[in-house]
């Protein structure tokens, strides 16, 4: 029998352990599979569509094939990563499994980044899995593709669906079962990808809302954030979003790009560190 | 040695435990007992730190509460089911345990071996019976060597059968010389596995004694194991249940309940009627 004084402070063994279970079992599940399939099936899907000589949204080629793959992401990727999120705690709270986890010299720290590290890897590999299929075809179709912006797109729907994990993370610390925190996750989606984005555009047309006020509304919705990060990124401007594109070229001028990761960047951070922060105060498992 | 004092526990402003008091000696063995919502669970999760509390828990000199790390390192926990991790291999489960508290490989396949676990090792958690996922558990608590081992409720989920072998178990466990906290609601196997009994009620201490003055004072039934001859079990059972006593068989004898206070009946309608006793066991 055995005792050592172990060190408080958070430990890398213990968090990469946990990552690598997270990963392992999210891979393992079948419901993973299907966002998976589902996401890869209609990246697929839309490059055909996207693939004929026609116009369109004034895109050409490569363009089109990336302006379709956006449209899908900033639908199924928020979705994905809300979900996985908010099934994450509060699942393992209702079933036991946080209260065996530490149960171990482990600290609710390292178990919160743990999870977080492992569930983030798993949506790596979705978003690698979709943009593989998407891009393979791309290939296979003898469209001329600007790898660099095609990886750079990868990356940027990966930090969003990372942004929606800690959201789905912060939804799950306050909720009671799982039940409620996939609820109130599909909930925030809605908010995000639909209201954020048709609401906005009523909001801004019955209130003539300025310019500047429509840009700032977009940079602080992550679904917005990425959108308009992947416009720059594949068509250099955001002339087609009207207005509010040509404002913010004007107004941010080669800082826009920058900008626009920085918020998504923000996204990944505030809403995982507040997770951490209110998972690391509960008073219960 | 595990000190508590004056422990509260409060989920908004309802108290679940209330001023708590409990001071356990290295290599002793103590039963929290009483019924469910007693707070016995409530104090285990104190103790290792999975909740916040009032009053003051240490584990060999470590505030459980600054150190819970360290206190949780010399403590293995098993909880009362594993079915949280039904997907898992049973294999990847230890794995993972170990893992967790820096553990090698090597161990995980010291403690397959020493609990038997072996044949099941291609096994996931779901298809295992509930005597051995009561095992796998105990086998992760292992894992550390602890000093220290805490059982929520370790047999409330098993049939006669494989709570007879987990109790048998955890006796071992108990002879191996490390701290036992058990929390039960069977007063049988609480007479088999500590030397002392804290009963709770709605989050309070109300007594503290050995299990048999326990037993005693409330008037408890006890189980008689009688170890009978080669194939003279079902003539055992068929005569103690004309007697009007609850029998069952085991893999050695027959276990009768009796009352605490006149174990002697059973045995001698046995004796009167012929069958041969080769030993006793009296489990509370």
């Amino acid at each position: 029998m055995t005792t050592t004084v172990l060190s408080e402070r958070p430990q890398l063994g213990p968090i990469t352990t946990i990552a690598r279970k997270e990963l392992r079992s999210t891979l393992s599940g079948r419901w993973f599979w299907l966002w998976t399939a589902a996401f890869a099936g209609l990246a697929a899907v839309l490059v055909t569509v996207a693939l004929p000589s026609s116009e369109i949204a004034g895109y050409t080629g490569f363009g089109r094939t990336a302006a379709s793959l956006v449209t899908l992401v900033q639908i199924i990727i928020p979705l994905m990563g809300l979900t996985l999120g908010a099934l994450s705690i509060a699942g393992q709270r209702e079933s036991g499994a946080l209260r065996f986890l530490l149960s171990h010299p482990v600290s609710r720290t390292e178990a919160f980044w743990g999870t977080f590290l492992g569930l983030g890897a798993s949506l790596a590999v979705a978003t690698a899995a979709g943009f593989g299929v998407a891009g393979a075809m791309t290939v296979v179709a003898g469209v001329a593709t600007d790898t660099s912006t095609f990886l750079w797109i990868t990356l940027l729907s990966w930090l969003l669906a990372v942004a929606m994990l800690g959201v789905g993370m912060l939804i799950s610390t306050f909720t009671a079962t799982s039940r409620a925190a996939l609820g109130g996750s599909i909930f925030v989606w809605l908010v995000l990808v639909f209201l954020g984005d048709l609401g906005l555009m009523g909001t801004a047309a019955a209130t003539r809302m300025p310019v500047s006020a429509l840009l700032a509304t977009a940079l602080v919705n992550p679904v917005e954030a990425f959108r308009l990060a992947a416009l720059t990124a594949f068509s250099g401007s955001l002339d087609v979003l009207g207005p509010a594109g040509t404002y913010a070229i004007d107004t941010l001028g080669d800082a826009l790009s920058a900008t626009l990761v920085v918020a998504l960047a923000a996204w990944v951070v505030v809403p995982a560190v507040l997770a951490w922060l209110r998972f690391r105060g509960r008073s219960d498992v | 040695m595990i000190s508590v004092h004056d422990l509260t526990k409060r989920y908004r402003s309802r108290a679940v435990v209330s001023e708590f008091d409990m001071d356990v000696a290295s290599g002793e063995s103590v039963a929290l007992w009483g019924p469910n919502g007693a707070g016995k669970t409530t104090v285990v999760r104190c103790i290792l730190g999975l909740v916040t509390y009032e009053g003051t828990i240490s584990v060999h000199g470590h505030d459980a509460r600054t150190r819970g790390k360290t206190v949780r390192s010399m403590i293995g926990y098993v909880p009362q089911e594993l079915s949280f991790y039904d997907d898992m291999g049973t294999i990847e489960l230890l794995d993972y345990s170990a893992g967790l508290r820096g553990i090698g490989a090597d161990r995980v396949d010291e403690v397959v071996a020493t609990m038997d676990l072996a044949e099941h090792s291609g096994k996931r958690v779901r298809e295992l019976s509930g005597g051995l996922k009561q095992r796998l558990g105990i086998a992760a608590a292992l894992l550390p060597d602890p000093p220290i081992l805490l059982l929520d409720e370790p047999t409330s989920n098993l049939d006669a059968a494989a709570r007879d072998g987990a109790v048998r178990l955890l006796e071992g466990l108990r002879h191996e010389g490390r701290t036992l906290i058990v929390t039960s609601h069977h007063m049988e196997e609480v007479g088999m596995l500590v030397d002392r009994v804290i009963a709770m009620e709605e989050g309070r201490k109300t007594t503290e004694c050995a299990p048999m003055e326990l037993a005693e004072a409330l008037g408890l039934r006890a189980w008689l194991h009688v170890i009978t001859s080669n194939g003279a079990t079902n003539r055992a059972l068929t005569i103690l249940a004309d007697a009007g006593f609850q029998a069952r068989a085991n893999s050695r004898g027959v276990l009768v309940e009796v009352s605490a206070q006149s174990k002697g009946r059973a045995v001698a309608v046995l004796h009167e009627a012929g069958v041969e006793i080769e030993d006793l066991e009296v489990w509370r």
